[in-house]
């Protein structure tokens, strides 16, 4: 078993990061620690701008953080550490062959042609992939390239192995191989590697693997919790233990995302300083009949709600999210709960849909009754969307300005609260006939 | 260049006997090397030689003419490649190359540098007193400034777009600058560069006449070639001395095509970057050749090994992981750096333009501007309503081919042909023609503007037409849309962005062209129509080294505007409204 006394392979304390140089846009990594120790797997698990990826960037010397320090430790004997990284999108070069491939890290290190051969040809072995060294990437289904992925950063016999997201771009089964065999290979001890760090957004993937969870926050990305996972491999996605842990990472995820309580009396509202997520009507009011309906009625867990439907939590949160930020449904230890207005709903046909998600803008989201409110102040019903873009872009990034006024008119449209021509990027009150 | 996938034979390979395709591969490879050989000892032959043996109207030199030309034309081919990966790796590195380079290539592309033919012969010929070197250097360079800039801007557009997770697995693994050209940077801008050289090899031809029949001061050389031949054979007249030029051309083009532009397409197909196979993957019966030859990785073994000496010159460099241990609090004094260098650079623009126009200013006066100025109109006049009319018959021929997948295959290649075709050795016959209809050549020598432009037009339009999902064509059937419909909702939307592409080639094209359209000779016989073009070709032949200049300046100006002001924003509302996808 690993204990906290086993040594380290590298060390970030302190660890802060942002985009955009001096001035900085806001930080994706805040006051990050941590340590991967010889001999376990550690997994990043987080949402999407949680900056988990650029965490992993930062370790592989990819991307140079802002400030903090990042010290990898030599080995017992003294020898220096080195990494190398498994990519989501597999970043095979597409006009050398799997060989050639994985021969690539070898090339660069100046390893003579005779020693790059065998190495590379026993790093195929290893994983799988004999009889296709000679094909070309895109002769290979999503999964052997993949291994290929896989064989080209163990082949450099690095000391900590980096996976950013490695199974996500894969179907569920080929997924479920490529872990399986890896984590064969892990316990046999024959990938020659001291650890792994493993970013992913999929909790029970990392509750599969991993000896250690470090759940990163969102907006700034920053260790929220830690769990320490003891469950003997193979483990067992219905092992009611497994269960608990993946229901307990669920509830710690979801627990930061609560809305700020309102004062009584007053409206909680989604201010005009806060992006829209990009969640269409339709996402919304579907997840609102899946909780409304047999098994759940009415509440639902999340964990079962993501297997149930089949969603990653990068897909699954969002909608919670805005559900809960509208007031269809709140949260509580990692339960989805319909609330009345959302029940409603549920039951409503399409017009009184559409009133009920009109009353619902209008008191929840600043942003689109703000919209509405100068629409009817003018004269001629029309106001340019740069206005409110720009009104945005005080307080977010461009890019998020962007998705939130997609989003707001979406959500206007279908409430039939104002009309959008794209053409002249105006909004106006115009019902089109 | 090292050319990695080229060299991925497994060691297997190696142990297979000679055959047949080595026995054709060698002969191929044996031809080209005599061809080159006869040619370089042809053009280090003394200037005085051309004397005794000058060009001459004999079917029985014509061969040799053509190998010349096309040498000629390589060559400056290849000068474009060394330029064009200086120029563009450096402007894609460096962001105070860049500021530098880019707007240069800009300018330089949409500039007719025909018109410095003057100058840079007397600096070559200086070069190499009394051998033909200077002149054959002179004529490589004026087909080289047709052929180098629209391939820098390809490979640096390229080497801009270097997929982020190959560019994270280069730089994680540490490799060298010039490994990471080698074995990322280039393949994945091959393609394109190779579909830019195929253009820019059509663009070559039609400088070859203008390129190899010079004259200084008052002497003229004709360099031996099929463009010395075509202006000796339209001075005297002589229809079937063009029309056999015109025959050699085309065994030319349609030999290199094979033996040259084919194979490369074939063998560029594989550093197209989608993971899946393409569904026509392009067909070269040589570079099937190529591939079943046993010996060839005999002929590329010395490649490999200059490739493979280069790579050991490098310095030794460690994988990141182990070279960075950091505690970093980093600023950045680049910026200001740039801003000094962003203010010396304007600088020296200004300082360029005071000069030239000071110059301009001793010997013209603002009279002369005017007079540019107008006739740039009336030129601009002409491009305009020619790339209209083109497009009215262009427009309709290319969709109907692109939504017919077996006519497309069938007729993109003669398109290639014809727009590989110079369409200038054609305009004596509009020559002829004018003479003898009476027409007013203001009007009737401008469809010469156009004649090798247009197939830009049809090539896009095909390309857009073909693009056309088909699911879109089907619902449009199944809903009984009417004819004007059809056009209106569907396909004109479609091909718009592919159209627009192929419009800015056309027009930009037809302002170098108006050059040499503009202002035609048949013998004795000599039509101007007014226009830029006949404005700068007539300071040219006056040897007026200020009105040349002028002209430049001045169509170089209306090119510009016509690409910020107008396509520009066609593209940016394409990008907007109507991509499919």
């Amino acid at each position: 078993m690993i204990t906290h006394t086993a040594r380290p392979v590298v060390t970030l304390e302190h660890v802060s990061h942002s985009y955009g140089g001096e001035q900085g846009g806001p930080p994706i990594l805040e006051d990050v620690a941590l340590a991967v120790r010889e001999g376990e797997i550690v997994g990043l698990l987080g949402r999407s701008g949680s900056g988990k990826s650029t965490l992993l960037r930062s370790i592989a010397g990819l991307v140079r953080p802002s400030s903090g320090e990042l010290r990898f430790v030599p080995d017992a004997e003294g020898a220096p550490r080195s990494v190398s990284m498994v990519f989501q999108s597999f970043a095979l070069f597409p006009w050398l062959t799997v060989l050639q491939n994985v021969e690539l890290g070898l090339e660069a290190q100046r390893v003579p042609a005779e020693e790059r051969r065998t190495r590379a040809l026993a790093a195929i072995d290893l994983i799988g992939l004999d009889g296709f060294e000679n094909a070309f990437p895109k002769e290979l289904s999503g999964g052997m390239r993949q291994r290929v992925g896989l064989a080209r950063a163990l082949v450099v016999e690095p000391s900590l192995l980096l996976m950013d997201e490695p199974f996500s771009a894969l179907d569920v089964l080929t997924a479920e191989t490529l872990r399986t065999d890896l984590l064969d290979l892990w316990g046999e001890g024959k990938l020659g590697i001291a650890s792994v760090l493993i970013v992913t957004h999929n909790i029970e993937e990392a509750v599969l693997m991993c000896d250690r969870i470090l759940v990163l926050s969102s907006n700034p990305g920053r260790i929220a919790a830690e769990f320490t996972v003891d469950l003997p491999q193979p483990r067992d996605r219905l092992d009611p233990e497994f269960r608990e842990l993946v229901e307990q990472i669920y509830a710690r995820m979801t627990q930061r995302a609560v809305v700020p309580v309102a004062l009584p009396g007053t409206q909680p509202e989604h201010g005009l300083d806060r992006p829209l997520p990009d969640v269409s009507i339709n996402s919304l009011a579907g997840l609102i009949e899946e909780i409304e309906a047999a098994p759940f009625e009415g509440r639902a867990p999340l964990a079962t709600l993501a297997d149930t439907l089949q969603l990653e939590i990068d897909d699954l949160f969002p909608i919670v999210e805005t559900l809960q930020m509208l007031q269809f449904v709140d949260i509580d230890d990692g339960d989805a709960v319909l609330t009345k207005r959302g029940a409603a709903f549920a039951q409503e046909d399409v017009d009184q849909r559409k009133a009920n998600f009109r009353r619902t803008l209008e008191t929840h989201v600043r942003l689109a009754r703000h919209i509405r409110v100068v629409l009817d102040e003018r004269p001629s019903h029309q106001a340019p969307a740069r206005r409110f873009r720009d009104e945005l872009e005080d307080h977010m990034s461009p890019d998020f300005a962007a998705t939130t006024l997609r989003t707001v008119t979406e959500w206007g449209r279908y409430a039939e609260l104002f009309a959008f021509d794209d053409d002249g990027d105006l909004f106006s009150l115009d019902d089109p006939a | 260049m090292q050319t990695p996938g080229f060299l991925s034979f497994s060691p297997r390979r190696l142990k297979v006997r000679f055959g047949w395709p080595d026995a054709a591969l060698f002969a191929i490879l044996a031809a080209a090397g005599v061809a080159i050989a006869a040619g370089v000892n042809d053009a280090t032959e003394p200037l005085a030689q051309l004397r005794l043996e000058p060009v001459v109207l004999d079917a029985w030199q014509l061969p040799r003419y053509a190998l010349l030309t096309t040498l000629r034309l390589f060559a400056a081919l290849a000068a474009s490649f060394v330029f064009t990966l200086v120029a563009a790796t450096a402007a894609a590195k460096s962001r105070r190359a860049e500021l530098v380079i880019i707007p240069a290539l800009d300018i330089l592309q949409s500039v007719p540098v025909l018109g410095f033919m003057t100058f840079t012969v007397t600096a070559f010929m200086g070069l190499f007193p009394g051998s033909r070197v200077g002149v054959e250097c002179a004529a490589i360079f004026a087909i080289f400034t047709s052929q180098a800039w629209n391939m820098a801007f390809s490979l640096y557009q390229s080497l801009r777009q270097v997929p982020a997770d190959l560019d994270e697995v280069a730089r994680g693994f540490g490799l060298s600058p010039l490994r990471k050209l080698i074995r990322l940077e280039l393949p994945f801008a091959a393609p394109g560069l190779v579909w830019n050289a195929m253009m820019s090899m059509s663009g070559g031809w039609f400088f070859v006449v203008a390129s190899e029949a010079i004259s200084v001061g008052h002497t003229q050389i004709m360099l031996p070639g099929i463009g010395s031949w075509l202006a000796i054979a339209i001075e005297q007249r002589n229809l079937s001395a063009v029309a056999l030029a015109v025959g050699a051309m085309a065994v030319v083009i349609l030999l290199y095509d094979q033996l040259v532009f084919r194979p490369v397409i074939a063998w560029a197909d594989r550093f197209r970057v989608e993971q899946t196979a393409s569904v026509a993957p392009p067909k070269s019966w040589l570079f099937d050749l190529f591939r079943r030859a046993r010996l060839l990785p005999a002929f590329t073994a010395p490649l490999r090994a200059v490739g493979q000496m280069v790579c050991l010159l490098e310095p030794a460099r460690r994988p990141i992981a182990q070279q960075r241990q950091f505690t970093s609090k980093a600023q950045k004094p680049a910026a200001r750096g740039m801003r000094l260098w962003t203010v010396m650079v304007s600088l020296s623009a200004l300082a360029a333009t005071v000069y030239a126009i000071d110059f301009l200013h001793q010997t013209l006066s603002l009279g002369d501007a005017w007079a540019a100025l107008r006739f740039g109109l009336i030129t601009l006049l002409r491009v305009i309503v020619l790339i209209i009319l083109a497009s009215f018959v262009w427009v309709p021929i290319g969709v109907w081919v692109g939504l017919r997948p077996r006519w497309t295959s069938r007729i993109q290649p003669v398109a290639q042909f014809l727009a590989a075709f110079p369409a200038n050795v054609l305009f004596p016959i509009a020559v002829v023609a004018i003479v003898h209809f009476h027409a007013d050549p203001d009007v009737w020598l401008s469809p010469l503007m156009v004649l090798g432009t247009q197939w830009y037009i049809l090539f896009n339009v095909i390309a857009g037409a073909s693009a056309i999902p088909s699911d879109l064509r089907e619902a449009a059937q199944m809903f009984g849309v009417t004819r004007w419909q059809w056009w209106r909702r569907l396909i004109l939307p479609g091909i718009f962005p592919y159209y627009v592409t192929g419009a800015l080639t056309a027009s930009g094209g037809s302002w170098n062209a108006s050059i040499v359209a503009e202002a035609v000779s048949w013998g004795s016989t000599r039509l101007r129509a007014q226009g830029l073009g006949s404005y700068i070709a007539d300071a040219t032949t006056a040897g007026d080294g200020a009105r040349v200049l002028l002209g430049i300046m001045v169509m170089s100006v209306f090119v510009i505007a016509i690409n910020r002001l107008l396509f520009r924003p066609l593209y940016r509302l394409s990008e907007r409204r109507l991509r499919l996808s």
